[in-house]
């Protein structure tokens, strides 16, 4: 693979050569409605990358070889040996492509967490399809658009018929449109996990192990993220919260413990503790932990385990300082709400402009 | 992964025990052992009209209603959701009530950021000798749905 004049595509002429009588096994990365985080934190595996391309032979990842749709069409149905597929699905053509990997591979990997539960894209299930494009076609400050174009899935210019794919109203998980065989968490994912689920991988294919069982959550631990933490804790009594840049922690305490939002009770371990380790709350990346199937609902649980206060007013008062509950509890995990997405057909209050107190009449228990 | 397998057989129990294709008010009670449910069975057993459209669930404390089972009895059909605990002071675990308290406000924080009315989820204390007030929250809840309408989530 040295030779400058020798064709690097994994499956060019050269590398055909090399693979000899027994192929390898087709590996395809694909990316949807992704911010190229994942694809990059593939690349974060650094000299690996070459057991990678040892081990098997790309067949498909748009970030970094040409290959194009049609090269997959025209693979035999589950050719592929393992799919890493990235990115929430919010289009017609992120569900093709979605469908189209499915079908031709073997093993599909929701990697990443857009793909397993919406991440960052699903924040939009918060709002409507026509505000997240009067915001960015038409509203923020950073647009200049006097002639009011909309993105339209039909447009017809000098002759020509240009097509876009339809834009859903709500994001979907890889797993709400295709079956899915295993999940990989993170925002982006670790290298040193995905280093470790290649490796696996790897593994299993030279030995003949059996796969794990289908649905399991792979380059991740089975605890919550505070058990990585390096952090003291103490008893919880928050009497306030704070956001990030209105306190400098201490270093050694728990973040929670200083009235810092920290998702890591409701966290799924593995990352290494990441952002904790300095200074900043987990804002739950990982996903929920093992049989939380909420991350929100965990979220809201255990903080109501902490909060130092014994009535209504109290309460609320402290609860003010959380300044978008759904955002904040569901900013990874929108997709997969239990409620599902922001009523929009049926909505029955606003979202209010700065959170609050709900409205509500006479509907309140009462002070002790 | 995915959510809500179940909502068949949920809500199919529901609907057999309506006699009529009109919407009815569907409203899960979730009800401590030590106060509420005894307070709940003073009403039956004085002979208290409540409204039917509850349907309790016992559980040992207010404090053990996770906020998962209120989002989950959203999810499964209802439109209302009711909790009902010892007065502050009573717990028979202390500070369960409390907790149910601080859950409840944050949840109603929640259902409005998901544009439900945070009305339909309601905590109340009902003793063990109230089975009067246990019939009045219930046919007041009732109301409270009745005007909302049926609770019609979005996927
Ligand atoms: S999971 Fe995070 S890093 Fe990966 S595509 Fe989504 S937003 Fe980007
Ligand atoms: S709440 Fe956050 S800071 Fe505290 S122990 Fe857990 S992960 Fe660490
Ligand atoms: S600390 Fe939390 S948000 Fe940060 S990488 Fe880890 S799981 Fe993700
Ligand atoms: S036992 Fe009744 S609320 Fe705890």
């Amino acid at each position: 693979m040295t030779d400058a004049t020798k064709d690097h595509r994994p499956d060019g002429p050269a590398h055909r050569l090399e693979t000899g009588a027994t192929p390898k096994p087709k590996l395809a990365l694909y990316w949807a409605a992704s911010c190229g985080g994942c694809e990059i934190a593939v690349l974060d595996i650094n000299e690996k990358i070459l057991d990678v391309a040892q081990n098997f032979e790309l067949v498909f990842w748009p970030v970094a070889l040409d290959y194009k749709t049609k090269d997959v069409e025209a693979l035999a149905d589950r050719e592929i040996t393992l799919c890493l597929f990235n990115g929430a699905i919010r289009t017609d053509d992120n569900r093709y492509m979605a469908e189209l990997m499915r079908r031709k591979s073997k093993v599909v990997v929701a990697f990443g967490s857009c793909a397993m539960e919406g991440c960052i894209p699903a924040l939009s299930n918060t709002t409507s399809k026509e505000e997240t494009f009067n915001r960015s076609y038409h509203d923020s400050p950073s647009t200049v658009n006097p002639s009011a174009i909309e993105p339209s899935v039909q447009t017809q210019t000098d002759g020509f018929a240009l097509s876009l794919p339809t834009f859903w109203n709500t994001v979907q998980s890889l797993d709400q449109v295709i079956d899915v065989d295993y999940y990989v968490p993170g925002c982006p994912p670790q290298a040193h996990q995905i280093w470790a689920v290649l490796e696996t991988v790897i593994d299993i294919l030279n030995t003949g192990k059996p796969l794990p069982p289908k649905g399991t959550v792979l380059g991740a631990g089975d605890k919550t993220c505070c058990a990585e933490c390096p952090r003291t804790r103490e008893e919880k009594n928050i009497t306030k919260f704070f956001r990030p840049h209105e306190i400098k922690p201490d270093p050694d305490r728990c973040l929670l413990d200083q009235g810092i939002l920290c998702m890591g009770p409701a966290t799924r371990d593995g990352c290494g503790a990441k952002c904790v380790s300095t200074d900043m709350p987990c804002r739950g990346c990982y996903g929920p932990p093992p049989n939380a199937r909420d991350q929100g609902s965990k979220m809201i649980a255990a903080l109501a385990s902490v909060i130092d206060a014994k009535s209504p007013e109290e309460t609320d008062a402290i609860l003010d300082g959380i300044v978008d509950p759904v955002g904040t509890f569901y900013r990874f995990s929108m997709a997969k709400a239990t409620l599902g997405r922001r009523l929009v057909d049926h909505a029955e209050v606003e979202n209010p402009d700065v959170w609050g107190r709900s409205p509500s009449g006479e509907n309140e228990e009462v002070s002790p | 992964m995915t959510t809500a397998t179940s909502t068949q057989t949920f809500t199919d129990t529901i609907d057999k025990s309506q006699t009529t294709p009109v919407w009815q008010p569907k409203i899960v009670a979730f009800l401590c052992n030590w106060c509420s449910y005894t307070g709940a069975d003073l009403a039956g057993v004085s002979r208290i009209q409540w409204s039917p459209f509850v349907r309790t669930v016992r559980v040992m404390c207010s404090g053990r209603v996770d906020p998962t089972l209120v989002m989950k009895a959203f999810r499964l059909g209802a439109d209302g959701v009711l909790i009902s605990g010892c007065h502050p002071g009573d717990c028979h675990y202390s500070e369960g009530n409390y907790k149910a308290m601080r859950r409840v406000r944050l949840l109603r924080r929640v259902l409005q950021g998901f544009g439900i009315h945070p009305d339909r989820l309601r905590l109340v204390w009902v003793s063990a000798s109230e089975g009067d007030v246990w019939a009045k929250v219930t046919d007041e809840m009732t109301e409270t749905v009745r005007n909302l309408g049926q609770l019609r989530l979005e996927s």
